[in-house]
């Protein structure tokens, strides 16, 4: 099977041709030009930037992996969650394609993407696994039942574990983004000197229904203010690299914390960790050594398939396709929604 | 400006106080309202969504969470709530594009967060919050006196 495999959730912008388990193309449009033009994040100018380079890529995409549209067997776009302008530039122009070539559009979750694109590199793993996609806009622990089969265990109550890093970053006036900033300096920290309280989910008088697997990193940020504005532990008597590790140390524990005990309570051995945080090298030492103590697999994509990248958008359309599923031209985008959620 | 211009102070000392804060408040608010929260990393401005949300009868089950990445996330309630985050935005062209009147001009309730970075594309009519991050967890909280919360020291 051929898909031609098309992402544009959020700042990238990315095209894929996938041939069963082989990569035929893989584009991702560097917005490191943008950035620098603009001097910062400007993701809204994303959407315009999409719409300028996605028909390029698609046939740059298309010419490099050597295929004609006649050869496609579908065409997989991301039609959720994301910014809302951001997904209807990739659905229409996916949609624009596949009733001119009359090609079956495939509709994908970008967080199912997330969650089976370890699958692609690692033959062996098959549900069920414990899926932890963890990003600057995500934290949601789910458990893949079968592919299709989804459910959300828990997530983040407040922040996301990339948002926690970034500001906290910004706390400690590393600039941006914080989750590379702060890892490289907690390597050489002491995280002893300094201790961020475990964060507390409280249930009993929360507004919301909190699961046992939810988080929150919100409280964590202020702790890191407060420590911060404090004489005796600001950052005129105790070093960055220690408040990087200290702080670091604490979203990890959260992090893994609950990877842990899912696969516990649901007699599962193997995880997947995905998403942007999943190239935190100290987040992976852990993972190791919690795979170890706890005789768990854990599978971690490859760094270009943890950030955003149409590979895993194709990978995922085919196990629809595969399942002998398709959207029809009416399909629509949506900014909100969590996978599994209610079902 | 008007006569709402009067201001008061609230102090809360936990989340918990400020959800009831942010409760206290839903119940003032009508479709249309527009509110700025401005305050530092960690003053609590979710928190305070979260207790508004809660009291517009967003569901116990919805994720309100910090739309830092998303930029706007929705929760259907009594009322839609539109909760915007400009903290990532850096370019008044990039908030322009998000087209905020739409949801500023609809059904629903929509908050601000870091809506002081670009005040131009606040309305007039804007209700604006600013909030002190105080000892501990005690956070100061000056609201429009229009809203006729109980006045605390």
């Amino acid at each position: 099977m051929l898909l031609l495999g098309i992402e544009t959730s959020c700042d990238e912008t990315a095209v894929a041709v996938l041939e069963n388990r082989q990569v035929r193309a893989d584009l991702i449009a560097s917005q490191d030009d943008l950035h620098a033009a603009f001097g910062g994040i400007v993701p809204e100018l994303a959407s315009r930037r999409h719409l300028e380079v996605l028909p390029t890529m698609v046939t740059e995409a298309m010419s490099g992996a050597q295929v004609t549209w006649t050869d496609l067997d579908g065409i997989a776009v991301t039609v959720a969650p994301g910014l809302i302008g951001a997904l209807l530039v990739g659905l229409a122009y996916a949609k624009g394609i596949a009733f001119a070539h009359n090609r079956p559009l495939i509709g994908v979750n970008h967080l199912e993407g997330h969650l089976l694109v370890a699958m692609l590199e690692h033959p062996d793993l098959t549900p069920p696994f414990i899926g932890l996609v963890v990003s600057g806009g995500h934290t949601s622990l789910y458990f893949v039942e079968q592919v299709g089969q989804y459910r959300l265990l828990g997530a983040t109550r407040d922040d996301a574990a990339g948002e926690a890093f970034d500001k906290g970053a910004k706390l400690l006036q590393l600039g941006y983004p914080g989750g590379p900033l702060i890892d490289r300096l907690a390597a050489t920290g002491d995280r002893t000197r300094l201790r961020f309280p475990r964060p507390k989910l409280r249930r009993k008088g929360s507004p919301f229904e909190v699961g046992a697997y939810d988080l929150s990193f919100s409280g964590l940020k202020t702790a890191l203010a407060q420590q911060l504005a404090r004489p005796q532990s600001g950052l005129s008597s105790i070093r960055v690299e220690d408040y990087a590790a200290a702080f670091q140390y604490r979203i990890i524990e959260e992090l893994v914390d609950r990877l842990a005990v899912a696969a516990h309570d649901l007699q599962c051995d193997r995880i997947v960790v995905a998403g942007g945080v999943a190239a935190n090298r100290g987040l992976r030492a852990r993972l190791d050594t919690l795979a170890r103590k706890e005789g768990l697999r854990c599978f971690i994509p490859r760094m270009r398939y943890c950030t955003d990248n149409a590979v895993m958008i194709a990978w995922a359309g085919m196990q629809r396709a595969w399942r002998g599923e398709k959207d029809d031209l009416a399909l629509n985008a949506t900014a909100v929604a969590e996978l599994g959620s209610g079902t | 400006m008007n006569a709402s211009d009067r201001r008061l102070r609230r102090t809360t000392t936990s989340p918990a106080e400020t959800r009831a804060l942010a409760a206290e408040i839903a119940n003032h608010l009508v479709p249309g309202t527009v509110i700025a929260l401005h305050g530092p990393l960690g003053a609590g401005k979710t928190c305070f969504v979260q207790g508004l949300a809660r009291a517009l009868e967003v569901s116990s089950t919805v994720m309100v969470t910090s739309p830092t990445y998303t930029l706007l996330n929705i929760y259907p309630g009594r009322y839609p709530v539109y909760h915007f985050d400009w903290y990532r935005l850096d370019d008044i062209d990039a908030v322009w594009q998000l087209d905020c009147e739409e949801y500023f001009e609809g059904r629903g309730i929509t908050v601000v967060e870091w809506g002081e970075k670009f005040p131009a594309v606040l309305p007039p009519r804007t209700i604006h919050m600013t909030i002190e991050i105080g000892t501990g967890t005690r956070r100061t909280w000056e609201i429009p006196a229009s809203f006729c919360l109980t006045e605390l020291p």
